[in-house]
């Protein structure tokens, strides 16, 4: 297996201790649990969706086990304006502040709050919130609304994406167009189970979203597309799971990649990972990113 | 790779009125339990709650809000899902005490009912709301404290902990509410044994699988859920017990 070497400079604008961050949604809510991934391997963590009032979230169930993934709706649950002073002892560290609104200036506003965050990543992609998430990041006009007025606060913005959409190609551009310094692919894929039994579907939203290893063909041909469309960094998410899972992300065009529902299976999968993946005379990542194209 | 973890269906077989807020509802499955394990009880159309098991296949309720009220109003026949069990549950060994309070009472009993708890401390406020005290006396040397006097020791039940002589015991596994849990551990700490205490712990929760994080405690970001909901006494002292939680939005309340 091919072994790289950690990175020796800034991606996307933020320096991480290595390629991989803690995706959004995962341990997120609670300085001590983003500080402990950190401790665990992680070369970075990105928060809870931090938005622009505290929500309580769906009721349950809102996130399950199924066959090769989970299914979740949580429902962007989240203390809002508390939140600064919650990981306010990570100042300095790799935290990417996910933030998420109804408007550009709902963005704008809760951008505001985080003066000492490493980077912003828009949550335009949440499949099973009302208003938020989704509903807006399929418009591309909006995404690059979002974008420039988050980019005002002079930070890095990464612009997290949905994969359910006709041509994801199109939204990445419009984030591009709106000053993005990176692409996050892919959020959840809908998805919905359904109780035989009761004859109801199972998630307290009905509809969520679904991730882990079963979405990761669908992440590396989301990154491998949008490679060929934008020319800003892409950082792949969804799936991932072992280091040559790490590999093949770059090779579609993943300058970093984000690990979320792995920890599930594999509390320390990024320090696994971390342990198969680098090497002294490894290669760096930049020689291996896209690759795969033609 | 992650397998199917789906509610199990279960068919309520028997509804007991413990109290006249607990009620205790038996299904038709059976699970295989360690004591202080719990399950997440999908209530359909309402919510998903965590409850611990009262037995392998019963969990016993107390009504403190909207989804409970709702379980409240089922009856036998009516189906309900069932995820778990989950959490590491207690671990006691040698001589063992028990200390309950109120609903508490619960992962306690399941515990006591394997014959591991030497003497048993229980805790109600009322003398209507101790429960399961007549299986208690059978299995243990069980000394009841209420909050009113209606029955027992009247106090808490620090009252009788301070009676007894601590340092006999191995291990201490409490569950009951947080600033009972508290009370208790500072006593442990005075006598240089919180590492002897086996603390249930109860946050607010939602995955139950450890991946969510609304459950996960200060300062080191342990899961309630995955790494819990037992905590050794040790761990807690530095901890948020005592102090603060945070609520479904995450806030510190």
């Amino acid at each position: 297996m091919i072994k790289l070497q950690l990175p020796q400079k800034e991606i996307a604008g933020v320096s991480l201790n290595n390629h991989m961050l803690l995706a959004a949604g995962v341990l997120g809510t609670t300085a001590s649990s983003l500080n402990r991934m950190l401790e665990n391997g992680a070369g970075g963590v990105v928060t809870k969706s931090i938005g622009p009032v505290p929500i309580p979230g769906h009721h349950g169930p809102a996130l399950l086990p199924v066959d090769g993934g989970l299914m979740n709706a949580m429902g962007l649950p989240n203390p809002s304006e508390k939140f600064p002073e919650e990981i306010a002892s990570l100042t300095g560290k790799p935290v990417v502040v996910s933030i998420f609104g109804g408007t550009p200036e709902d963005f704008g506003k809760v951008a505001s709050w985080f003066p000492d965050a490493q980077a912003f990543e828009l949550n335009l992609s949440c499949p099973h919130a009302e208003g938020y998430g989704a509903s807006i990041g399929v418009n591309p006009r909006v995404v690059k609304e979002c974008t420039e007025i988050v980019k005002s606060y002079g930070k890095p913005v990464w612009v997290k994406l949905t994969p359910n959409v006709t041509d994801i190609k199109v939204i990445g551009c419009a984030a591009e167009e709106g000053g993005a310094d990176a692409i996050v692919a892919i959020n959840t894929v809908k998805a919905m189970r359904i109780s035989t039994e009761l004859r109801r579907p199972i998630l307290g939203n009905k509809f969520g979203g679904l991730s882990g290893k079963a979405v990761f063909p669908i992440a590396v041909r989301t990154v491998y597309d949008l490679y060929e469309a934008v020319d800003i960094p892409i950082i792949g998410c969804g799936g991932i799971d072992c280091a040559d899972n790490v590999l093949e992300m770059m090779m579609a065009g993943a300058s970093a990649v984000e690990i979320g529902s792995a920890v599930y299976d594999n509390f320390n999968v990024f320090s696994d990972i971390e342990a198969e993946l680098y090497a002294e005379d490894g290669i760096p990542a930049e020689e291996i990113v896209g690759c795969a194209h033609d | 790779m992650t397998e199917s973890a789906l509610p199990q269906i279960v068919t309520l077989t028997k509804v007991i009125d413990e109290s006249p807020s607990i009620k205790t509802f038996i299904f038709d499955k059976v699970f295989d339990i360690r004591p202080g394990q719990f399950c997440m009880v999908w209530i359909p159309g309402v919510d998903e709650i965590p409850m611990a098991f009262s037995a392998a296949n019963s969990i016993t309720v107390m009504k403190v809000g909207d989804a409970t009220a709702s379980l409240f109003e089922l009856k036998e026949g009516d189906k309900i899902g069932i995820r778990g069990p989950f959490g590491n549950g207690f671990h006691p060994e040698g001589k063992t005490l028990a200390i309950a309070g109120g609903i508490g009472v619960t992962p306690l009993f399941t515990l006591a009912a394997t014959g591991e708890v030497d003497t048993f401390i229980l805790g109600a406020r009322t003398k209507t709301e101790l429960i399961f005290a007549d299986e208690l006396e059978k299995v243990t040397d069980l000394k009841i404290a209420t909050d009113d006097g209606t029955f027992g020791y009247h106090g808490f039940v620090t009252g009788i902990m301070d009676q007894l002589d601590i340092s006999e015991y191995d291990s201490i596994c409490v569950c009951g509410p947080e600033m009972m849990m508290y009370g208790i551990l500072k006593r442990l700490e005075e006598k240089d044994l919180a590492g002897r205490g086996q603390f249930s712990m109860h946050r607010y929760m939602k995955c139950a699988i450890g991946v969510c994080g609304s459950c996960c405690m200060d300062p080191n970001g342990y899961r309630v859920c995955k790494d819990g909901p037992v905590f050794s006494g040790e761990i807690l002292l530095t901890g948020e017990l005592g102090q603060h939680h945070r609520g479904p939005s995450g806030r510190r309340e």
